[in-house]
C-alpha cells in the first residue's frame, strides 16, 4: 500500500512539472518578438511556400507524384518534428543543470517536456496541411487517423534517442556536432524532398535499405494514408512481411536501450554537469 | 523505519571522482583510446560513515567549517547526490530550501513564476491557487504581479521567491541551507521570525549553518561535521562550544602564529604610504587571539623619524572587520581634544601604546597604524594590514561590536 502510494505521487510530482515546463516554454518560445504566436503559423506557411515554388514550379521533381505539394509538406513536418525533438532532448539535462544541481525532481521530466513542446508545434503543423489538402483538393477519409498511431511511433522513437543524446551530452560535449551532422545526412538519407519511388527506380537495394529507417517508414506510411495510395510504403518495397516489422523492432530496442542507459545515468547528472 | 522518525541518514558515505583530463571530448577517446592515464582519477572523499536519526518535530542542526562536508550532505538528504554508501529515508514530505527562487525566470510575469517555483517544489496549480493571495500578501507585492521579473527589484525578487517557499511549503520536514538568511537586515528580521514559527509548529527542520548563535537559538540538536566526519552531536549548545573549539590554535598554529608576529615586528606584512619622513615599526598586540576572559586588548609601535624630520605628529589607528569595513579607530587629536603635542626629531624613537577593551564580536580583524603631521593633518604614514588578530567570542551579536552591558532593573 506504501509502495502504491509512493508511487503515485512520485509521478504526480512528474505531472505538476511536466505540464509547467510545457506552459514555460511555449509563453517563453516567442517572446520579444512583434508577431509573437503567429510565427508558429507563419514558419510552417512560410516553409511550405518556399518548398512548394522551388520543387513543384521549378525542380519538378515529383510531378509524377499526385498531390506532390502536400506529399513533400507532410514529410518536411514530420522531418523537422524529429530534429526538434532529438534537438530539444540533446541539450534538456545540460541546460536546465543549474535546477539539476539545486533540486531531486524526476531528471527524465525535462527531456520529456522538451518534447511536449515540439508535439504542439507538430500539432500546429499538421493543422496548416489540412488547410494546404483543401487547397490541393486531396480527400479526407477516416485513414487520416493512421496518422494517430505513426506519430507515436516517431515520438517514441525521437524521444528514446533524446534520452540517448541527453545523457551522452552531460560527459561528451562533442555530441551536439556529431547529431547535428548526423541529423544533415539524415536528411538526405531519408525520402524527405524526394519520392522514394525515384530511389527504387535506380537501385532497389537502396531503397530497401533506406526504408528500414524508422523515419522514412513512419513518412511513406502516413504519406500513404494521407495523401495518395499511390505512395511507396515497406510493404511495397519488401514482400517479406517479417521484413515490415524490422523499423517498429528499431524502435522498441531503441526505446529500451534509451531509458535504462538514462536510468542508470541519470543519478550522477547532477555532479557531472 | 520507527514511526516518530522523520529522517534516517545511515552510514552515508560520499566520494566524488575528480578525473585528472576529464574526458568530456570524444577526441580523447578516439585519439588514444589505450592510453590508461585516460581513466585515472582521484577520488575526494567528502562524507566518510554519516549516521543519525531525526525525531518528529526537533529542529536539528548541522554545522561545520567551509568544506566540512555539510552541503554534501545537504544535497544527499535532498536527493539531489547519490550517496556511494548508505542509505537517507525521509518519513514524509521534503522539502528543500537550499536556494531561493530556483527557476525563476526574468521573462515571465510575477505570477507565472509563482506557479513555476510551486511546480517545480511539487505543487499543482490548483495546490498554489488556493495560496496565491497568501503568497502575494506576504510578499507585499499586490501592485506587480503581472509584471516581468527582470523588472523586479533584486530586493523584490527575493521577497517573492521567500514567501512562495515560506507558504507553500507547509510540508512535513524543511531543509534550510544557511544561504537563506543573507540579505537585508529587514529580510534577515523576517527569516528568523519564520524560523521560530517553524519552531512553534513543531515542523522538523534540518538547519545546516555556521552561525553559532543561530544555531543556539533554534537548534534543539546539532551534529558538528569536520574533515568529512561527524565529530560531535549533542544539544546545540554543546555543539556551538565544540565547534568554537575548532578554531583555538593548536601547537602547529601557535608556531604560525608567533612567526606572523615576529614578521610583524619586523614590519614586513602590509604597505607603508604617505609623504614620509616618519617610519613605524616594532608593532605588537598583547596577544593574537582573544577569548572572552580577555577583557583588554593592547597595541603598540615605535615612530622612527629620519635624518631631517623633526615636528609635531599625531600618532593612531584603524580597526577593521574581514570585510574591510572600519570598527574604530582614533589618533591623539581626538583623544586628548588637540592638547597633546607629540614631537619627534631623528634624535629619539618614540614608542605609543594603546589599551582599548576587547568588544569585538567573533572574526578576524586588522589593524592599520598611522601617523598625521601634527602641523597640517598630512598623512606621513599609513601602514594598510599591518597586523591581524582573532577574537572567539560565545555571545557574538549581530551588532559591529559586543560590549560588556550592565544591566540593573528597580521595583
Amino acid at each position: 500500500m506504501n509502495f502504491i502510494a509512493k508511487t503515485r505521487s512520485k509521478y504526480r510530482y512528474s505531472l505538476i512539472l511536466l505540464r509547467q515546463l510545457v506552459i514555460t516554454d511555449f509563453k517563453l518560445r516567442y517572446k520579444g518578438s512583434a508577431l509573437g504566436y503567429v510565427w508558429t503559423l507563419l514558419r510552417p506557411l512560410a516553409l511550405f511556400a518556399v518548398l512548394y515554388v522551388v520543387f513543384v514550379h521549378f525542380l519538378r521533381i515529383g510531378s509524377d507524384v499526385p498531390h506532390f505539394a502536400v506529399y513533400l509538406l507532410l514529410g518536411v513536418v514530420l522531418w523537422n518534428y524529429f530534429t526538434e525533438v532529438t534537438n530539444n532532448g540533446l541539450s534538456a539535462i545540460v541546460g536546465k543543470g543549474d535546477l539539476l544541481r539545486k533540486l531531486a525532481f524526476p531528471r527524465y521530466v525535462v527531456v520529456v517536456a522538451g518534447s511536449f513542446s515540439a508535439l504542439i508545434n507538430l500539432l500546429i503543423n499538421l493543422v496548416v496541411i489540412a488547410l494546404f489538402m483543401v487547397i490541393n483538393g486531396v480527400p479526407f477519409t477516416f485513414e487520416i487517423l493512421w496518422l494517430i498511431p505513426l506519430i507515436l511511433e516517431l515520438f517514441v522513437f525521437a524521444l528514446a534517442l533524446a534520452f540517448i543524446l541527453s545523457a551522452l551530452y552531460v560527459k561528451f560535449r562533442d555530441i551536439n556536432y556529431i547529431w547535428e551532422l548526423v541529423l544533415q545526412a539524415g536528411f538526405y538519407a531519408t525520402p524527405i524532398l524526394y519520392p522514394i519511388a525515384m530511389v527504387v527506380a535506380i537501385s532497389p537495394l537502396a531503397a530497401q535499405i533506406m526504408i528500414l529507417n524508422p523515419v522514412a517508414q513512419i513518412l511513406q506510411d502516413a504519406r500513404y494514408f494521407v495523401v495518395s495510395k499511390e505512395s511507396e510504403t515497406i510493404s511495397t518495397i519488401y514482400d517479406n512481411v517479417w521484413m515490415h516489422l524490422v523499423p517498429i523492432a528499431i524502435v522498441i530496442i531503441v526505446a529500451i536501450i534509451g531509458a535504462l542507459y538514462f536510468k542508470k545515468k541519470s543519478p550522477g547528472f547532477a555532479e557531472e554537469i | 523505519m520507527e514511526d516518530n522518525i522523520a529522517i534516517s541518514v545511515k552510514n552515508v558515505s560520499k566520494n566524488f571522482r575528480l578525473p585528472h583530463e576529464k574526458a568530456d571530448s570524444i577526441k580523447s577517446v578516439f585519439v588514444n583510446p589505450f592510453n590508461k592515464n585516460r581513466k585515472k582519477f582521484e577520488l575526494q572523499h567528502a562524507l566518510k560513515d554519516i549516521s543519525f536519526d531525526i525525531p518528529k518535530g526537533e529542529f536539528f542542526g548541522i554545522v561545520g567549517r567551509n568544506g566540512s562536508g555539510k552541503s554534501t550532505l545537504l544535497k544527499i538528504i535532498a536527493g539531489i547526490y547519490q550517496p556511494n554508501k548508505g542509505s537517507v529515508t525521509v518519513n514524509g514530505r521534503l522539502v528543500p530550501f537550499i536556494e531561493l527562487g530556483v527557476g525563476f525566470n526574468p521573462e515571465l510575469t510575477g505570477r507565472e513564476n509563482v506557479y513555476l517555483n510551486g511546480a517545480l517544489m511539487g505543487f499543482s496549480e490548483k495546490e498554489v491557487d488556493v495560496k496565491y493571495k497568501a503568497i502575494v500578501d506576504f510578499a507585499e507585492l499586490e501592485r506587480f504581479m503581472d509584471q516581468k521579473l527582470k523588472n523586479y527589484s533584486s530586493g523584490m525578487q527575493v521577497r517573492l521567491a521567500f514567501s512562495v517557499a515560506t507558504v507553500l511549503a507547509e510540508s512535513d520536514v524543511l531543509l534550510i541551507d544557511e544561504v537563506l538568511a543573507v540579505g537585508d537586515a529587514d529580510f534577515q528580521r523576517k527569516c528568523f521570525e519564520y524560523f521560530k514559527q517553524l519552531k512553534k509548529d513543531k515542523k522538523t527542520v534540518i538547519f545546516v549553518s555556521h552561525d553559532m548563535s543561530a544555531v543556539r537559538e533554534y537548534c534543539d540538536r546539532a551534529v558538528l561535521i569536520n574533515e568529512n566526519k561527524i565529530i560531535f552531536s549533542g544539544t546545540s549548545d554543546e555543539v556551538a562550544k565544540e565547534y568554537t573549539k575548532l578554531f583555538l590554535p593548536d601547537r602547529h598554529q601557535a608556531q604560525e602564529i608567533e612567526e606572523m608576529r615576529k614578521s610583524a615586528k619586523k614590519g614586513e606584512t602590509g604597505r607603508k604610504w604617505g609623504s614620509g619622513g616618519v617610519d613605524m615599526a616594532k608593532l605588537t598586540l598583547s596577544k593574537k587571539m582573544f577569548e572572552n576572559s580577555d577583557k583588554e586588548i593592547s597595541l603598540s609601535y615605535t615612530i622612527k623619524a629620519s635624518k631631517d624630520f623633526s615636528d609635531e605628529i599625531i600618532p593612531g589607528f584603524t580597526i577593521k572587520d574581514a570585510k574591510g569595513d572600519p570598527i574604530f579607530g582614533t589618533n591623539t587629536d581626538i583623544l586628548f581634544t588637540k592638547n597633546k603635542k607629540i614631537s619627534i626629531s631623528p634624535a629619539k624613537d618614540i614608542t605609543t601604546t594603546w589599551t582599548f577593551p576587547n568588544i569585538f564580536n567573533e572574526g578576524k580583524y586588522t589593524v592599520e597604524p598611522a601617523v598625521l603631521s601634527g602641523s597640517n593633518g598630512v598623512t606621513l604614514q599609513w601602514w594598510d594590514e599591518a597586523i591581524t588578530f582573532r577574537v572567539i567570542n560565545e555571545k557574538s551579536t549581530p551588532y559591529p561590536v559586543t560590549p560588556e552591558i550592565f544591566f540593573s532593573i528597580e521595583d
